[in-house]
């Protein structure tokens, strides 16, 4: 138990400093921001209780929004996917094979974990972006923003899951 | 009674999930109209100090450019004050400026800590505070030209919209017949922004000059902004649509100057009085 406290305390506190201190001051374009702090709550365990990963989601969400003056908008994104992620996993699970109780890369499959990710960025980025520019109009701008941004994100959550976090 | 008690047990998460949504729409909402987040803003003491810190790290790599542009700044002014003997300059002073514009303005130093270009609507937090004399509504400049404006402040440290925030524009001019009109910017470029209201009875090349008008009470009259890129008469319109390029490199800002005007709460008097009336 200390140790998971211990370990997600950690993963918590340093994906916040990469997102604010490295990727947000890497600026491309306005076409690719890519944010990767959901990783937190893709890796979550699938076995706490619910209310920890909501209040946990909000948390980082909200951390995130202090550091880059957009009150709410990853708050709003964060809780969102920490509420359907549930389904999200059984959506794209077999019954079949066993699950276990992390939604990691070293648990799973790549391809499972891939579109798992990709499936949550993408959700995760398309709350976010249309909040964030608070508008419908210029749909399509926004759109396109989505889709390169999600693309960028799952490819550096990824790929820092087969460097970082590989335990 | 019982019931009801067992539904909420049973789907507690959603409620919870429902609880923090609806929390979050309403700072968004609350962020978005009333500038009322007064701290949660990242020119808090903790936020701010880790930016800071942080930013002390990518100063050493940008310290060759950041000279040369000092260098260019410093040699400028000197060429100015041959120009006006009459006139005793002080580093960051009161610099009495009565005899040239007839308002009177203060500059303070500040260093930016963070800065973005790639989200539509984007801050700078720099490193001087209420203790330093910053203010709401004061100006921000470098050497090459306008900023933002400040919006924000703490005990140290300030956050402010840059030029590349949709939520702001400032009042501009074309140098070369003052013809004015607001700069706005569409969120797309960090290199242009969008000159409107200017008629099409003007005349406007690509390459003219866009400096600050006189009508605000932020920046100083004439203060650079960019040149036109393109002009465009967009049919069944009044107006030109003009692009502007930035003088100001965004993406590579480290020191600036706050502008405080030190006559604008005897304008801003003035002007309320006129409105009572």
């Amino acid at each position: 138990m200390i140790r998971y406290l211990v370990k997600y305390g950690v993963m918590f506190v340093s994906l916040v400093l990469v997102q604010v201190l490295i990727l947000n001051q890497v600026q491309f374009s306005g076409f690719f921001n890519p944010y990767i702090y959901v990783l937190f709550i893709l890796l979550f365990p699938t076995n706490s209780p619910k209310y920890a990963i909501l209040i946990l989601g909000f948390i980082l969400g909200f951390v995130i929004d202090v550091f880059t003056n957009t009150l709410g908008v990853h708050s709003a994104a964060t809780v969102f996917i920490a509420f359907i992620r549930p389904g999200i996993l059984r959506l794209i699970s077999n019954r079949e094979d066993d699950r276990g109780d992390f939604p990691g890369l070293k648990q799973n499959s790549p391809g499972w974990f891939i579109t798992y990710v990709v499936m949550m960025v993408f959700i995760h980025h398309f709350i976010l972006f249309y909040l964030e520019v608070y508008t419908f109009s210029n749909f399509f701008t926004t759109f396109y923003r989505i889709v390169l941004s999600t693309i960028f994100s799952s490819v550096v959550i990824v790929l820092s899951q087969l460097l970082v976090f590989k335990e | 009674m019982k019931a009801l008690f067992r539904f909420l047990a049973k789907y507690y998460s959603f409620f919870l999930f429902l609880l923090l949504e609806i929390l979050s729409l309403v700072m968004v909402y609350n962020f978005n109209s009333y500038q009322k987040a007064r701290y949660l803003n990242s020119s808090n003491r903790i936020t701010a100090s880790i930016y800071n810190s942080f930013n002390a790290v990518g100063n050493y790599f940008r310290l060759a450019s950041v000279n040369e542009r000092l260098a260019r700044e410093n040699a400028h002014l000197k060429s100015l004050i041959s120009d006006l003997p009459y006139i005793k300059i002080t580093p960051y002073s009161v610099i009495n400026r009565a005899e040239i514009t007839d308002s009177v303005y203060r500059f303070i130093s500040a260093r930016v800590i963070n800065n973005s270009v790639d989200k539509q609507y984007n801050y700078i937090t720099l490193n001087k505070g209420r203790k330093h004399g910053v203010k709401p509504d004061q100006g921000i400049v470098c050497s090459e030209g306008i900023v933002g404006v400040i919006t924000h402040v703490s005990e140290s440290y300030s956050l402010g919209f840059s030029v590349l925030n949709k939520k702001w524009g400032a009042s501009a001019k074309l140098k070369s017949n003052g013809t004015f009109g607001p700069l706005s910017w569409d969120g797309k470029s960090a290199e242009f922004a969008n000159l409107n209201g200017i008629p099409f009875h003007v005349p406007v090349a690509p390459g003219d000059t866009v400096v600050t008008s006189s009508y605000s009470s932020v920046f100083p009259e004439g203060v650079m902004i960019g040149t036109v890129y393109s002009v465009e008469q967009p049919p069944g319109d009044n107006y030109y649509n003009i692009v502007v390029k930035l003088a100001v490199n965004f993406r590579a800002l480290s020191f600036v100057d706050i502008v405080e005007n030190l006559k604008k709460n005897e304008i801003v008097t003035l002007e309320r009085n006129k409105t009572d009336d």
